[in-house]
C-alpha cells in the first residue's frame, strides 16, 4: 500500500473512494436505461420503421392516431382492469394467507415451497401451465365441472358443450387471465404482508386482547393500521409487476379474442417489435409511463413519510 | 402440556380441535389452488400421448402406464438442452457483471458516502422500477447498433440493467447490519479503508453476496420480454422463451414435451428462489423503513 501524504484529507479521500466505488454502476445503469428512455421519446415522436433507416418527424401524431384506434383504447381499459382486480386479488387473499401461514402447522417448509411456486417459477414456463389447465379440448379444469355436472348437459350452471371455452370467450378470457395474474402475484404479496405480520409487537396486541378486545376487532383496528406501510409496498410491486407484465398475456391468448385481452405492453410488442412500427411501439409503452411514475412516487411518499 | 410451542399467537385457540381442523382445510385449499398446475405438469409429463390426447381420461392421474417418451423426445428431438445451457451461461455472466458493479456501489452508497449516499440509493432503487415493457423496443435498437443482435450477448448487456440497481439496494441493507466498529478496528490494525472493505467486510456480507448471486441468476433466467425481443435464432434463445415459443409450432401443441420442458426449467430455479424469499421481502419493504 502506498502510504504516500495526500494533501486531501481523510473525509475528502473518503469521498472520492466512495464516488469511484459508485460511479460504474451509476454509469451502466444511465447509459443502458438512459438512452433506450431518450430513444423511446424519440422513436415516439417520429415516423420510424424497423426497415427503413429514415425517421420523419411527425410532433405527437403518433400519440393522437392512438388515441383514436379503438383497440389502443381497448387495452388501456383492459390493462387497468387487469391491474385492478389482481391487486385486489392480491391483497384480500394474501392477508388472509398471510394469517394462516403465521399459525404452527406440520410440514411447514413443504407448504411454502408449494405456495411459493406461482411466484418463484419463471411466469412465461408456469403459463404454459395453465395453457394446459384452460385448453379449449384437454382443460383438467373442464374434465372436473364434467365430473361435478356442472357442465356438458342442458341447464349446466357452466354450459351445455363439453367444455368451458376459457380463454375463446370475451368475458372468460379476461376473467382467466387475472384469475393467473393473481395465482402468480398471490406467494409475493403473501410473503410481504407476512413479514409485516410478524413485526408487529406482540405485547400491543396482547393488551388490545387483555382489554377485551375480540379477534376481528384487534385484526382490524389493531393489527391492519399497523400494515399500512406493507400494505403500500405490496400494491407498489403488485402494480408495477402486473401493470407492465407481457408474458402471461402473450402465451396465454396473444390478445385474443379480438382484441378482448390485449394489454398496453403486448400491443406494443405486436406493433413495434412484429409489424415493425417503432415509432408507433414506442409511443403505446410510453403510455405506461405517467401511470408508473404516479403510482411509485404516490404510493412511496405514503408509506416513507409515515415512519419520518 | 409442558412441552408446547408457547410462542405462537393464541396457541389455545388453534388447539381446539374444529379451529384446528378450519385451518388444515383452509390451508390444504389455498396449497391446492397455488401447486395444481405444477402438479398436472408432473403427471402429464409422464403420460402416454394416448392418455394426454383424451378428453376423458383423468387429467390428475395416469390412465394407461406411465411413460419416458416425453421425455426422451424432449432431450433428442429438440434443443432442449442447449436452451438449457444458454441459460445458465447467460445467468452466470450477469451474475459475475453484477456482483462487480453492485458490491462496490452499495458499499460506498451504504457506508462511505454521507447524506447523498441514502438519496442516491433510493435513486438506484427506483431505476429498478422501470420496467423493460417500456425499454425494449429502443432498447432492441441500441443491441442492433452494438452488433449484438441474435446473440446471447445481448441479453448478458442487457439483464445488469435490472439486476444492479435491485441488487446494489439489497446489498446496501446488509452492509448497513454490519457494525461500524469491525472496520474501525481493521483501519486502527492497519488496513486502508479499501483493504478493510476486501478483508473485513466482504466475509462478513458473505450471506449478502450469496442472495445477490441467487437473485441475479433467477432474475435473468426468467426473464422474458427482452430474451423475446432480442434473439429469434432457435440455437440462441434462453429456457424462458425457447419453451414457449420452440415447442408450441403454430397450432401444433406437443402438451407432453411441452409441459414436460417447462417443470423441468421450473423446478430449480423455484427451488433456489425458495430458500433466499426472505431477503428479497426484507430488501422491498426497506424502502418502506428507511
Amino acid at each position: 500500500m502506498a502510504r504516500t501524504r495526500s494533501p486531501l484529507s481523510l473525509a475528502q479521500r473518503d469521498t472520492l473512494l466512495a464516488l469511484g466505488m459508485v460511479m460504474p454502476a451509476i454509469l451502466y445503469i444511465t447509459l443502458l436505461l438512459g438512452i433506450p428512455i431518450i430513444l423511446a421519446v424519440v422513436y415516439s415522436l417520429n415516423d420510424v420503421t424497423t426497415g427503413g433507416t429514415a425517421m420523419r418527424y411527425i410532433g405527437l401524431e403518433n400519440f393522437t392516431a392512438l388515441l383514436d384506434t379503438p383497440d389502443f383504447m381497448r387495452a388501456i381499459g383492459n390493462t387497468f382492469n387487469i391491474t385492478l382486480s389482481t391487486l385486489v386479488g392480491v391483497l384480500v387473499l394474501g392477508t388472509i394467507q398471510a394469517e394462516l401461514l403465521m399459525r404452527p402447522v406440520r410440514g411447514k417448509w413443504l407448504i411454502r415451497f408449494l405456495i411459493l411456486l406461482p411466484w418463484t417459477a419463471p411466469a412465461s414456463l408456469s403459463a404454459i401451465a395453465w395453457l394446459w389447465m384452460l385448453d379449449s379440448t384437454f382443460s383438467p379444469i373442464d374434465w372436473m365441472l364434467r365430473g361435478m355436472g356442472l357442465l356438458g348437459h342442458p341447464g349446466a350452471l357452466f354450459g351445455d358443450f363439453d367444455n368451458t371455452f376459457w380463454l375463446g370467450r370475451s368475458g372468460l378470457a379476461l376473467f382467466s387471465i387475472i384469475l393467473v395474474n393473481i395465482w402468480r402475484l398471490l406467494p409475493l404479496g403473501t410473503v410481504i404482508i407476512l413479514a409485516g405480520l410478524n413485526g408487529v409487537p406482540r405485547d400491543i396486541v396482547e393488551q388490545a386482547q387483555i382489554d377485551g378486545a375480540g379477534y376481528f376487532r384487534r385484526l382490524f383496528q389493531v393489527i391492519l393500521p399497523m400494515l399500512i406501510p406493507v400494505f403500500g409496498v405490496t400494491i407498489l410491486f403488485t402494480f408495477v409487476f402486473v401493470f407492465t407484465d407481457i408474458a402471461t398475456v402473450f402465451i396465454l391468448t396473444r390478445g385474443g379474442p379480438a382484441n378482448a385481452t390485449q394489454v398496453l405492453p403486448t400491443l406494443a410488442f405486436f406493433t413495434g417489435v412484429q409489424g415493425g412500427s417503432l415509432g408507433r411501439g414506442a409511443a403505446t409503452a410510453l403510455f405506461l409511463l405517467p401511470v408508473l411514475a404516479a403510482v411509485s412516487i404516490l404510493t412511496l411518499s405514503l408509506i416513507r413519510r409515515r415512519e419520518i | 402440556m409442558t412441552n408446547e410451542p408457547t410462542m405462537q399467537a393464541g396457541p389455545a385457540r388453534a388447539r381446539h380441535p374444529a379451529r384446528r381442523g378450519g385451518l388444515y382445510l383452509a390451508t390444504a385449499l389455498f396449497v391446492v389452488f397455488s401447486a395444481l398446475p405444477f402438479y398436472v405438469m408432473l403427471i402429464t409429463t409422464f403420460k402416454t400421448q394416448a392418455d394426454i390426447f383424451t378428453p376423458t381420461a383423468n387429467p390428475f392421474w395416469f390412465s394407461g402406464p406411465p411413460t419416458l417418451d416425453n421425455l426422451r423426445l424432449l432431450f433428442e428431438q429438440t434443443l432442449f438442452v442447449q436452451w438449457l445451457w444458454n441459460t445458465l451461461l447467460v445467468g452466470v455472466a450477469v451474475v459475475a457483471i453484477t456482483l462487480v458493479l453492485a458490491v462496490p456501489a452499495a458499499y460506498g452508497l451504504a457506508r462511505i458516502a454521507g447524506g447523498w449516499g441514502e438519496t442516491l440509493g433510493i435513486g438506484i432503487f427506483l431505476s429498478y422500477l422501470v420496467p423493460p415493457t417500456l425499454l425494449f423496443i429502443p432498447f432492441s435498437k441500441v443491441i442492433a447498433f452494438l452488433g449484438l443482435q441474435n446473440s446471447l450477448w445481448a441479453l448478458v448487456v442487457a439483464y445488469p440493467t435490472f439486476t444492479v440497481p435491485f441488487c446494489t439496494w439489497l446489498l446496501m441493507g446488509f452492509f448497513k447490519g454490519i457494525p461500524r466498529d469491525i472496520e474501525e478496528q481493521a483501519m486502527i490494525d492497519g488496513h486502508d479503508r479499501w483493504s478493510a472493505f476486501l478483508h473485513v467486510v466482504l466475509p462478513l456480507a458473505l450471506p449478502g453476496l450469496m442472495t445477490v448471486v441467487v437473485f441475479a441468476f433467477t432474475l435473468s433466467s426468467s426473464e422474458f420480454i427482452y430474451a423475446l425481443a432480442f434473439v429469434t435464432h432457435s440455437a440462441d434463445k434462453t429456457i424462458s422463451i425457447a419453451v414457449p415459443t420452440e415447442l408450441i409450432r403454430g397450432d401444433v401443441y406437443h402438451w407432453g414435451p411441452l409441459l414436460a420442458g417447462a417443470l423441468i426449467a421450473s423446478i430449480p430455479i423455484a427451488v433456489l428462489y425458495t430458500f433466499f424469499i426472505d431477503q428479497l421481502v426484507a430488501g422491498l419493504t426497506a424502502v418502506a423503513r428507511d
